[in-house]
C-alpha cells in the first residue's frame, strides 16, 4: 500500500485489488487528513466476467448453471430468482413440495451466509476468536447443506419447473438436530456482539446510517433493516415457500454497526425457526413439473431476498431455447453508496469495519464496467456503444 | 543478490533452503475473477475444522513475503494484469496452485466475453485442484502434494515448472 501526497496534509491510500482484509478484488481509495477519512470511492470490475451476455449464448438448463455462478455465496437465491422468472414465462409453477424446499435451501444458505459475515467482520475487527468459532459453527450447516445437495456450495437444487432433492426423514432429523446447536450457538453469539467491550468499543456509534439517509442511498438488506428500514421481499412479495411459511421482519433503529450486527444475528433466528416450520409442515406431492423446452417469448421480473438484501431479476424470451436478455441486479451494488457516503468522518482504521458492515460480496456487482473517457459524448448510442467493443477488444 | 559458495557448501544451503519451504511456506491469495465459492473454500480450510497452518502454511497479506499463490477463478480482463503483477512481485521460487475448475478451464465462464481464460494461460501454474468448488479436503491434498514434489526435488537447482 502507499499513499501520494494530495494538498497540504492530505493524502489518498489505495488500497486493493490485491489486499490482505477482504477475500475479493475490489479497489478503495480513501483520502485522509491525519487518522479521519475524508473522502472515498470505489473501483470496482476486476471479477466482471461478462455474465449476462454468457447466458444469452446459453439454453435456460445451461444458463441457470451459470447465474449459480454469479456468487457461490448466495448461489441458490440465484438459481431461485431464474427459475421463478422463467417458469413465470412458461406459464408454470412449481408444485409446493418444491417451493418449500427451495425455502428451506434458501434459509440454510442464510445462515450459511451470516455466519460466514459475522467472521469475516469480526476478523476486520481485529477479534480473530470469534473469526474462528463462528466459521466452526458454520460448518455445521455446510455439513447439512452437503447431505441434502451433494455439494458444500453451488448446490444446483433448482431446475426450471421443481427442485431436483428431496427431504427424506434421516436428513430431517439432521437439520434439525443441526438447527438446535447452532440456536443455542447464535444466542451466544448476540450475547457476545452486544456484551463484550472490545466489540462494543469498535461497533457502536460507528457508520451510523439513519433511517431518511437509508432511503436516499437506496440501502436494502440487513444493512437497511438495521435503520430500521422495514423492507424484506420475504414479507413484501412472498415467493417460494414464504407464502405458506411467513416470516417475521427483523429490524433494528441504531443504524450503526451494532445494529447491523444484531440485526443478522437475530434473522438467523428467524431462519430457523422457518427451517422448523417448514419441516413440520412440508407438503407432500411431487418435486417437478414439465417445463418446456422452449419458452414463449415475453418478459418477466422476478424478485428474492439474498441473504445481503434484494435481488432482482430481469429475463426477456424470444420464444427460443436461449434467453434474448437477462438482466441482475444485486444486493452489494445497492449498498455501495452507503459505504462511500458513510466513510468521510471516521478513521482509517473503522474502513474495513464500514465496508463488511454491508457484507459486501465483489463477484456479483462487478457484472457492470463503467466507459470513463471524457473525450468522447458521454451519452452513447447503441451503434457507438457497439463500435467501441470492437475497437477495445480487437 | 545470488550468493557463490563451494558446490557442497552451495547444495547444503539449498538443503536447508527447501527444509523451511516446506515446513513452513507462506500463501497469498488471489480471486482472479472467480464466484467466491472457491474463495469461501479456501478460507474454511483456515478455519479450526480443517486447519491448514497445522502444515506451517500462513495466509499472507503481501506478495513479497509469499511462496506460493493460491489463485482461483477464471483471468478476467481487467484482473489479468494484476495478476501478472502479483505474480512478478513475489520472490523466486514461487509456486502457483490453481484453485477449481474456472482455474484450470475457464469452467461455466467459458465463452464469456471478459474472461481471458484460465490461469495457466497467464502464468504458469504448478499445481491443479479441480472441483465447483474443491472441498477443503481436497484443497489441502493440492497444497500437500505440492510440499512434497517440493521435498523430492530436493537440493537439485529449482525452475518453475509448466
Ligand atoms: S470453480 Fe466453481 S466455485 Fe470455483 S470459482 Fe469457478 S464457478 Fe466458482
Amino acid at each position: 500500500m502507499d499513499a501520494q501526497q494530495i494538498g497540504k496534509g492530505k493524502f489518498v491510500v489505495p488500497i486493493g485489488p490485491q489486499h490482505p482484509a477482504l477475500k475479493e478484488p475490489g479497489h478503495f481509495e480513501f483520502t485522509v487528513d491525519g487518522e479521519i477519512v475524508t473522502g472515498a470511492s470505489v473501483r470496482l470490475g476486476y471479477v466482471h466476467r461478462g455474465i449476462e451476455k454468457g447466458a444469452e449464448n446459453r439454453n435456460y438448463t445451461q444458463a441457470m448453471y451459470l447465474m449459480e455462478r454469479v456468487c457461490g455465496i448466495c448461489s441458490h437465491v440465484h438459481a431461485t430468482a431464474f427459475a421463478l422468472g422463467t417458469e413465470k414465462l412458461a406459464g408454470i409453477t412449481a408444485p409446493p413440495r418444491a417451493q418449500a424446499i427451495r425455502s428451506l435451501v434458501g434459509e440454510l444458505e442464510r445462515i450459511h451466509s451470516h455466519l460466514l459475515w459475522l467472521g469475516v467482520a469480526a476478523h476486520e475487527g481485529g477479534f480473530d476468536t470469534l473469526f474462528m468459532y463462528s466459521w466452526r459453527d458454520r460448518e455445521v450447516v455446510m455439513d447439512l447443506l452437503e447431505g441434502l445437495t451433494g455439494n458444500r456450495v453451488n448446490y444446483s437444487v433448482n431446475v426450471i419447473g421443481g427442485v431436483k432433492v428431496d427431504v427424506d426423514d434421516a436428513q430431517r432429523d439432521a437439520i434439525l438436530k443441526g438447527v438446535d446447536f447452532l440456536e443455542e450457538r447464535t444466542h451466544h453469539y448476540i450475547k457476545i456482539i452486544t456484551t463484550d467491550e472490545t466489540l462494543l468499543g469498535r461497533t457502536v456509534g460507528v457508520g451510523v446510517m439513519t433511517k431518511e439517509q437509508a432511503i436516499e442511498l437506496g440501502a436494502i438488506g440487513p444493512t437497511g433493516r438495521a435503520s430500521g428500514l422495514e423492507r424484506d421481499v420475504r414479507v413484501d412479495a412472498p415467493y417460494a415457500g414464504y407464502k405458506d411459511f411467513p416470516v417475521r421482519l427483523v429490524t433494528d433503529e441504531a443504524g450503526d454497526l451494532q445494529a447491523r450486527f444484531v440485526v443478522r444475528m437475530k434473522e438467523l433466528l428467524e431462519s430457523y425457526r422457518l427451517i422448523r416450520e417448514i419441516l413440520d409442515h412440508l407438503p407432500t406431492g411431487d418435486l417437478t413439473v414439465r417445463a418446456p423446452r422452449r419458452i414463449p417469448a415475453g418478459e418477466t421480473v422476478s424478485r428474492v431476498e439474498a441473504p445481503r438484501g434484494e435481488l432482482f431479476y430481469y429475463i426477456k424470451s424470444n420464444g427460443t431455447d436461449m434467453p434474448e436478455r437477462v438482466k441482475i441486479r444485486t444486493p452489494s451494488l445497492c449498498n455501495w453508496a452507503s459505504v462511500i457516503n458513510l466513510a468521510p468522518g471516521y478513521k482509517l482504521a473503522d474502513m474495513p469495519m464500514i465496508l463488511s458492515g454491508i457484507d459486501p460480496c465483489f463477484s456479483c456487482n462487478d457484472r457492470l464496467i463503467k466507459v470513463n473517457d471524457r473525450s468522447v459524448s458521454q451519452v452513447w448510442t447503441w451503434e457507438d456503444l457497439r463500435q467501441h467493443g470492437i475497437e477495445y477488444y480487437r | 543478490m545470488e550468493m557463490k559458495l563451494d558446490p557442497p557448501w552451495q547444495r547444503a544451503l539449498e538443503q536447508i533452503k527447501t527444509w523451511a519451504r516446506v515446513n513452513s511456506p507462506w500463501v497469498i491469495h488471489y480471486n482472479s475473477g472467480s464466484c467466491n465459492g472457491c474463495d469461501i473454500e479456501i478460507l474454511a480450510t483456515l478455519t479450526p475444522r480443517y486447519d491448514l497452518e497445522r502444515f506451517g502454511i500462513k495466509l499472507q497479506g503481501s506478495p513479497r513475503h509469499a511462496d506460493v499463490l493460491i489463485c482461483t477463478g477464471p483471468v478476467s480482463l481487467q484482473s489479468r494484469d494484476r495478476l501478472l503483477r502479483i505474480y512478478e512481485q513475489m520472490p523466486e521460487p514461487k509456486f502457483v496452485v490453481a484453485v477449481g475448475s474456472c482455474g484450470i478451464s475457464g469452467g461455466a465462464f467459458q465463452g464469456c466475453y471478459n474472461v481471458v481464460g484460465s490461469i495457466g494461460d497467464v502464468i504458469p501454474v504448478d499445481a491443479y485442484v479441480p472441483g465447483c468448488p474443491p472441498r477443503p479436503e481436497a484443497i489441502i491434498h493440492g497444497v500437500v502434494a505440492l510440499l512434497q514434489s517440493l521435498q523430492k526435488k530436493d537440493a537439485a537447482p529449482q525452475s518453475v515448472e509448466e
